[in-house]
């Protein structure tokens, strides 16, 4: 026995139990008739909806509808009050850290870094969870294709502290991707981002779930959404207003009613795939 | 990436502009750094830290009023471990064993603990301007200390002292902690007011045993408020030696956690970190440290926020190398000032922690503007 093995016994860890395969089609993560207060007042209330392999799900809808509430519980960051959260077919509660971090990666809102790491230092910061398990010897060629993925290869000798906003964003999802789960949990992955990379950053996403894995985005443009996204899920008022593939999820009548503006939805003249467009009274 | 060195990788000039020069305190390059140049560096650094500290640690047994050539140190040395050697006279014999490297293997422990705390602390903290003098600990843990000569407390023989510092100490780790956190985070300003207000409480606390303190026990507490390891004995350095030893060896444990604990808290539990064990494992180990140091030399500041600092300029922000080379370099630093304090003004001696403040300080103002300017302000 190995000194750290001697000290984790001491302190009472479990080792982590590795994740199973999956296919797609599997449900990854799930919640079910959630419900959650903050400050008393109710966040989500009875949200029931599933995460898929093979899948990008978005998560769409007005200002504190609930959606990134709804991925911090998806993701164990909050605890639930009513309902439950099941990841990897388990309620979320019964993973511990570690095991939870072989299982879904999360890519916060706003990315900070306390000290002056280097862009290349913060991706690798992704492969923490494989440490000293076999998947440890891909580190080299999962950090790589992670940089190139994002295209920051070329910032990787740099401080993070040195880049733009939507530099440190596209660094950020890097490091998600580096940790190779089979849950992606993105919170707002484009705020940041110009059109270019908007784009890129859901081409990575469709990417990982042709792969195989379940990739949940929440996004503000719906046209993103319609584009990219095989399903939508449209929160308003802490519940699921509407769910299902974007071309008949997301109509006019339901979005002018949950954005409470009215919106059109136009079908692209080549692809089919729906635009969504706010109503504008002529100039 | 590849496995060739390519060492002229580094064209793209400062990116990192807005980095302000360092004068004369061997400040790396700006331009961008290949992380296997901050692992060279990190491990020159190793060896040059380590090969200073023999040297300085020898220096420190020779030179004083008395002095004695290195030859005569290695031959008594190897002579008490059964190598060979000789023995030195009498006065050389005791001047060497009993004043001298009772007094560096001390300036080594107390050096090495606040070092080190400085580096975990800033790290749990997420904030370069923590330190157990700044924000009040070794305060908190002096006024274990003091109380502990003044009301004459012996209830755990020659450990007595560092018990006691250890906990008030940890008390006072618990309250900045938790006094200067809010929503995750630890703003500076607050975690400096926190330290304000800490410092001023423990300083009256410490008045308050002086003020019941005879004249004897004043002498000590006195003295020992300066900073100071003018008093070290073999029991003092036994007194402190299990605490030091047991921070020390746990500290390197957490550095990895500590580099994502970087990322913020969440972050760091999304990769894998029990945040809160982390959080509390690292509490205990700072005021271990902290309290040993605090113990036997006193209030000795800065030490813990200048050699973190300056190592990570040189080696970069990881704990890996940050966490055992704060406690070398801190070593060396309090080595060398001890060395100082006790040879500038020859035959008097100058209070060690004086020393360090007046080094220290200019310091502390320089990275306060730097962080300020930085963040566009403290509101």
């Amino acid at each position: 026995m190995t000194i750290d093995q001697v000290i984790t016994r001491l302190l009472g860890n479990r080792a982590a139990r590795p994740p199973a395969p999956h296919r797609p089609g599997d449900v990854l993560a799930e919640a079910r008739d959630v419900t959650l207060q903050l400050g008393g007042r109710p966040v989500l209330d009875g949200v029931s909806l599933t995460v898929r392999a093979g899948e990008v799900l978005a998560l769409v809808g007005p200002n504190g509808a609930g959606k990134s509430t709804l991925l911090a519980a998806l993701a164990a960051d909050t605890a639930v009050e009513g309902g439950a959260i099941l990841i990897d077919g388990k309620p979320a509660e019964s993973w511990n850290a570690r095991e939870l971090s072989l299982r879904r990666a999360v890519l916060p809102q706003a990315a900070t870094l306390s000290f002056p790491f280097l862009v290349d230092e913060v991706v690798r910061m992704g492969r923490a969870p494989w440490a000293g398990t076999a998947a440890e010897d891909e580190d080299e060629a999962v950090v790589a294709a992670a940089l190139a993925a994002t295209e920051v290869t070329a910032f990787a000798p740099r401080p993070f502290s040195a880049l733009s906003g939507g530099e440190k964003a596209r660094v950020a999802l890097s490091r998600v991707l580096a940790q190779r789960t089979a849950v992606l949990l993105l919170d707002e992955p484009t705020a940041a981002l110009d059109l270019r990379h908007q784009e890129l950053v859901l081409t990575v996403c469709r990417e990982r779930a042709r792969a195989g894995d379940a990739v949940v985005v929440v996004v503000h443009d719906l046209g993103l959404a319609a584009a990219h996204a095989d399903r939508v899920a449209v929160l308003a008022g802490g519940r699921v207003a509407g769910e299902g593939p974007p071309d008949t999820t997301l109509t006019p009548e339901l979005l002018s009613k949950v954005y409470q503006h009215p919106v059109e939805v136009l079908a692209h003249p080549d692809t089919g795939v729906p635009i969504v467009l706010p109503q504008r009274p002529p100039r | 990436m590849s496995p060739s060195p390519a060492p002229a990788t580094a064209t793209t000039g400062s990116t990192s502009a807005g980095r302000p020069p360092v004068a004369g305190s061997g400040a790396p390059d700006p331009a961008p750094e290949r992380p296997r140049t901050r692992a060279a560096r990190a491990a020159a650094l190793t060896v040059g830290l380590l090969a200073a500290l023999v040297v300085t640690a020898m220096a420190a047994a020779s030179i004083g009023a008395y002095q004695i050539p290195f030859g005569d140190i290695l031959a008594s040395v190897a002579h008490r471990a059964g190598l060979g050697g000789y023995e030195l006279d009498r006065v050389a014999e005791s001047v060497l064993w009993n004043v001298r490297l009772p007094r560096v293997v001390l300036a080594l422990l107390v050096g090495a603990s606040l070092g080190c705390a400085g580096a975990l602390m800033q790290g749990v903290f997420g904030n370069p301007l923590a330190e157990p003098g700044v924000i009040g600990v070794s305060a908190g843990a002096a006024v274990g200390a003091v109380a502990a000569i003044a009301f004459g407390l012996t209830l755990f023989g020659n450990w007595t002292v560092t018990v006691c510092a250890f906990i008030t100490g940890l008390a006072t780790v618990l309250l900045v902690y938790a006094l200067s956190r809010s929503g995750g985070r630890t703003e500076v300003v607050t975690l400096i007011l926190t330290g304000v207000a800490v410092n001023a409480f423990a300083g009256a606390l410490i008045g308050l045993s002086i003020f019941f303190a005879d004249n004897a026990q004043l002498t000590e507490i006195t003295f020992w408020q300066l900073g100071s390891l003018s008093q070290a004995t073999w029991p003092k350095v036994l007194a402190v030696l299990p605490c030091a030893v047991l921070g020390l060896i746990a500290a390197p444990w957490y550095a990895r956690r500590l580099d994502l604990l970087a990322l913020g808290e969440k972050p760091a539990r999304h990769l894998g970190v029990d945040v809160e064990r982390l959080r509390i494992s690292l509490v205990l180990v700072v005021a271990l440290l902290t309290a040993a140091a605090v113990a036997v030399a006193g209030i000795i500041t800065f030490v813990g926020l200048l050699v973190p600092h300056l190592l990570r300029m040189v080696a970069g922000p990881g704990h890996r190398f940050l966490v055992p080379g704060s406690a070398l370099l801190g070593a060396l630093v309090l080595l060398a000032a001890d060395l100082a304090a006790r040879t500038l003004a020859a035959p008097a001696e100058l209070p060690l922690g004086v020393l360090t403040a007046l080094i220290g300080s200019p310091f502390f103002f320089w990275l306060l503007r730097r962080t300020r300017r930085r963040q566009g302000g403290w509101a």
